[in-house]
């Protein structure tokens, strides 16, 4: 049986085992259903657990080494000639070796004869069969191809056995223990707990194997290149790799890309922190409650506006409307610049200005307010003096998880900051970000071995550090905020 | 259901005959009001009640829970205002003067009548700026040399500067409960009220505490005119000169509180402070 269909009827085993439980615990004390320690249901889980769950786990664990068994044990077998070869040609050999397997699957026994006897009716047969290999298989690749099916049939057939002996065993086991005593809702109960545990260990792990897998790319990057060049660099010009091309002639200056990126955030900042505050405090002091309630979602949808919508928001509107502003004035504005794509950024952070700090100043207790108000405050007085000094930590920690959201950001930039890695003040002037070079940087055919490419690793490593130490600040702001009030 | 709230003139006989001793001239009234009631929305928490309160002396507020007692005291300094949907009407004249005019500004009012609230809600800031909050808003000191003084004074008035004279840049929100509570008195003292309203403000406190600020509340009395709510019937014995009795709403009985705890008029007075309901 297949491991889906073995998976399947274990799935089934489990459903009829839960019910024979369920049947069986009502039956142990019929009279007194207090008598027994877990109510049927569990006795019922306890028992389905029992005869799927070890039959399960083997099977997961047999069915992550079992390629590698088999193909150790196929390679094993290839001809003298072929194992003398690159460590390339005997994978090329084991890619022919694998196809053919799957072809021979697919063909009558009248046919798989008159394969072995002729290669060449061996591809046409194969091809017909939609299996397409590029020549004409030898007798010897044929014959590690039979030994991969046969090997493969073995070990489906051995799975099944132990599966279905694994879940027969588990249920009688089971069965036995049940008795009015049996704490079968702690046991199950232990199962589940470890089923949450693994499910937020999956989130955890993820993120630990994507830093891991960054951080060795780039250190991979720093054997190219000397780590102190790639922060103090001022150059960003990494030059075309053709591919097979591993000499690094390129510089790769941090320096420009991360001033571009701190300029656009700065300028995205300038925008969104005002607006977003005003909107905040209007918001929890001014506004009438059902103001509120339509204003609020209405600002937080800014936030679910796909960021590529941004990007051409900023390159068909608001970049032209700059320039021809620019140009009135007598100033030279590039329509992709960090004014555009500042401002942009700036309209797309406003909702995490402007929500979380309205959840901030509302949270502010009323007390505060009315003693402010029962010393002859007014209303501007009270929220200048008492209530954004209160709210001050919480709105900081807003703020940085808007930055944070901004320095990340890259769908606004690619199209709305430019290409150019220029070191500059002037805001008319396109700058390029980190976001944007590892975008462009990606882009193509390319092969993961030349600097050129592996650089977006470095580049992605860097931001994340940034990223990451802003949102721990920010977290750290606002949790020390909130042990205040509660 | 009959109003029980009492009629000006009455009032103003039994407490001539009560209050003022043989001889002396005729007592001053800081507060007086007039056939207030207040509304939260469309239902009315308060019926008509009318009150005159005694310059230099404490006046208790009792009642059982949502009696009105409080909703009442939080029109002395139109504090009602900053509830959505409040609406109060009638007259309350502080000094002589309707402080719900059409003229008056709430913001005016609340300076001259202070309040000390349930719960110690210093602002989380220093100790010396809490209490320099009021006069700053207000442009009460001079200079900075003023405002020290304001504040030391202040904080002596309100029985505290001992306890906090050698961190006076220490958050306010680090002191103890009780020493919290007097600091807002000591906020509330630092605007120079003329009327300070205290909404049960022992009910968050222990015992010692409140003992604290029960006789803080009798030295005050000396300079000021004091209301306070309280839950505590002993306490209301305690501190004040003269107690009134809220049920349902209405001003059931208000005298001197020797007279309301002795020999209350009304049955449901009576029934209270016996301990019957409440």
């Amino acid at each position: 049986m297949s491991l889906s269909t073995l998976l399947f009827c274990l799935l089934v085993a489990a459903v009829v085992a839960f019910f024979i439980g369920f049947w069986r615990a009502k039956r142990l004390s019929p009279d007194n259903p207090r008598a027994l320690h877990s109510r049927p249901g569990y006795h019922g889980g306890y028992l389905a657990l029992a005869t799927a769950l070890p039959a399960i786990l083997v099977l997961m664990i047999w069915s992550a080494v079992e390629p590698r068994f088999i193909q150790a044990e196929v390679e094993s077998n290839l001809p003298a000639q072929v194992l003398e070869g690159s460590q390339g040609q005997i994978g090329l050999a084991m890619g022919v070796v694998r196809s053919v397997a799957t072809g021979l699957e697919r063909l009558s026994p009248a046919e798989v004869a008159a394969a072995k006897a002729n290669p060449r009716e061996a591809q046409r047969l194969f091809g017909s069969k939609g299996v397409v290999i590029a020549s004409p298989p030898d007798a010897a690749i044929i014959a590690s191809a039979e030994e991969l099916n046969s090997i493969k049939s073995l070990s489906e057939i051995a799975k099944t056995a132990v599966a279905a002996f694994l879940a027969i065993f588990g249920f009688i086991f089971a069965f036995r223990k049940l008795s009015p005593n049996l704490r079968a809702r702690n046991r199950v109960e232990q199962v589940i707990i470890a089923g949450l545990m693994a499910a937020s260990s999956v989130a955890i792990l993820t993120t630990a194997g994507i830093v891991l897998s960054v951080l060795f790319e780039s250190v991979e990057f720093f054997s190219h290149v000397s780590i102190i060049d790639f922060l103090t660099g001022t150059v960003w010009d990494p030059r075309f790799a053709g591919a097979g091309d591993t000499s690094g002639d390129g510089q790769f200056g941090l320096v420009p890309l991360l001033w571009g990126t701190l300029y656009i955030s700065f300028v995205a900042l300038l925008v969104a922190v005002p607006i977003g505050l005003l909107a905040a405090i209007y918001m929890a002091e001014y506004a009438h409650p059902n103001v509120r309630s339509a204003v609020k979602p209405a600002l937080e949808m800014l936030a679910g506006i796909p960021t590529i919508v941004y990007g051409f928001f900023a390159v068909v509107t608001v970049g032209p409307f700059i320039n021809f502003v620019g140009s009135e004035a007598g100033l030279a504005i590039q329509p992709t610049s960090v004014l555009t794509a500042g401002i942009v950024m700036g309209i797309m952070i406003i909702p995490f200005v402007s929500s979380l700090s309205d959840d901030i100043i509302t949270a502010i207790p009323r007390a505060l307010r009315e003693g402010s108000y029962g010393l002859g405050a007014t209303q501007s007085e009270t929220i200048k003096r008492v209530v954004l000094p209160a709210a001050l930590p919480g709105i900081v920690g807003a703020i940085l998880l808007a930055a944070s959201r901004a320095i990340g950001e890259t769908m606004i930039v690619v199209l709305a900051a430019g290409i150019a890695a220029n070191l500059t003040l002037n805001p008319a002037e396109s700058v390029t970000t980190i976001t944007v070079k590892i975008v462009s940087q990606l882009t193509g055919d390319l092969e993961f071995n030349s600097p050129q490419t592996l650089v977006a690793f470095a580049l992605g490593f860097t931001l994340f550090i940034l990223t990451l130490g802003l949102n721990v600040y920010a977290l750290y702001i606002v949790r020390k905020y909130r042990e205040q009030y509660e | 259901m009959v109003d029980f709230s009492i009629e000006p003139g009455d009032l103003d006989h039994s407490f001539a005959a009560s209050a003022s001793p043989a001889g002396q001239q005729a007592p001053s009234y800081k507060v007086t009001a007039r056939n207030v009631s207040v509304f939260y929305g469309e239902k009315q928490a308060l019926f008509n009640v009318g009150i005159d309160i005694l310059d230099r002396s404490v006046t208790a507020f009792i009642g059982p829970s949502g009696c009105g007692k409080s909703t009442f005291l939080r029109c002395f300094n139109r504090m009602n205002d900053t509830i959505a949907g409040a609406r109060v009407t009638g007259e309350i004249l502080v000094q002589g003067k309707d402080i719900y005019a059409p003229d008056v500004d709430p913001v005016q009012v609340r300076a001259r009548v202070g309040m000390v609230f349930q719960k110690p809600n210093p602002f989380p800031k220093t100790i010396f700026e809490n209490i320099a909050y009021g006069p700053r808003i207000h442009g009460l000191a001079r200079s900075k040399a003023d405002l020290e003084e304001i504040v030391v004074k202040s904080l002596q008035r309100a029985g505290l500067f001992n306890e906090v004279k050698d961190r006076l840049d220490g958050e306010g929100t680090g002191l103890s409960g009780g020493q919290q509570q007097r600091l807002c008195i000591a906020r509330a003292i630092a605007v120079s009220p003329e009327v300070i309203l205290m909404d049960e403000p022992c009910s968050a406190l222990d015992p010692i505490a409140t003992a604290k600020i029960e006789e803080l509340i009798d030295e005050l009395r000396e300079n000021y005119c004091i209301v306070i709510v309280t839950h505590n019937m002993q306490q209301a014995a305690r501190v004040s000169q003269r107690t009134a009795f809220f049920h349902l709403g209405y001003l059931v009985e208000e005298d001197t509180t020797d007279q309301i705890f002795m020999n209350p008029k009304d049955k449901r007075t009576q029934d209270y402070i016996t301990g019957r309901f409440g």
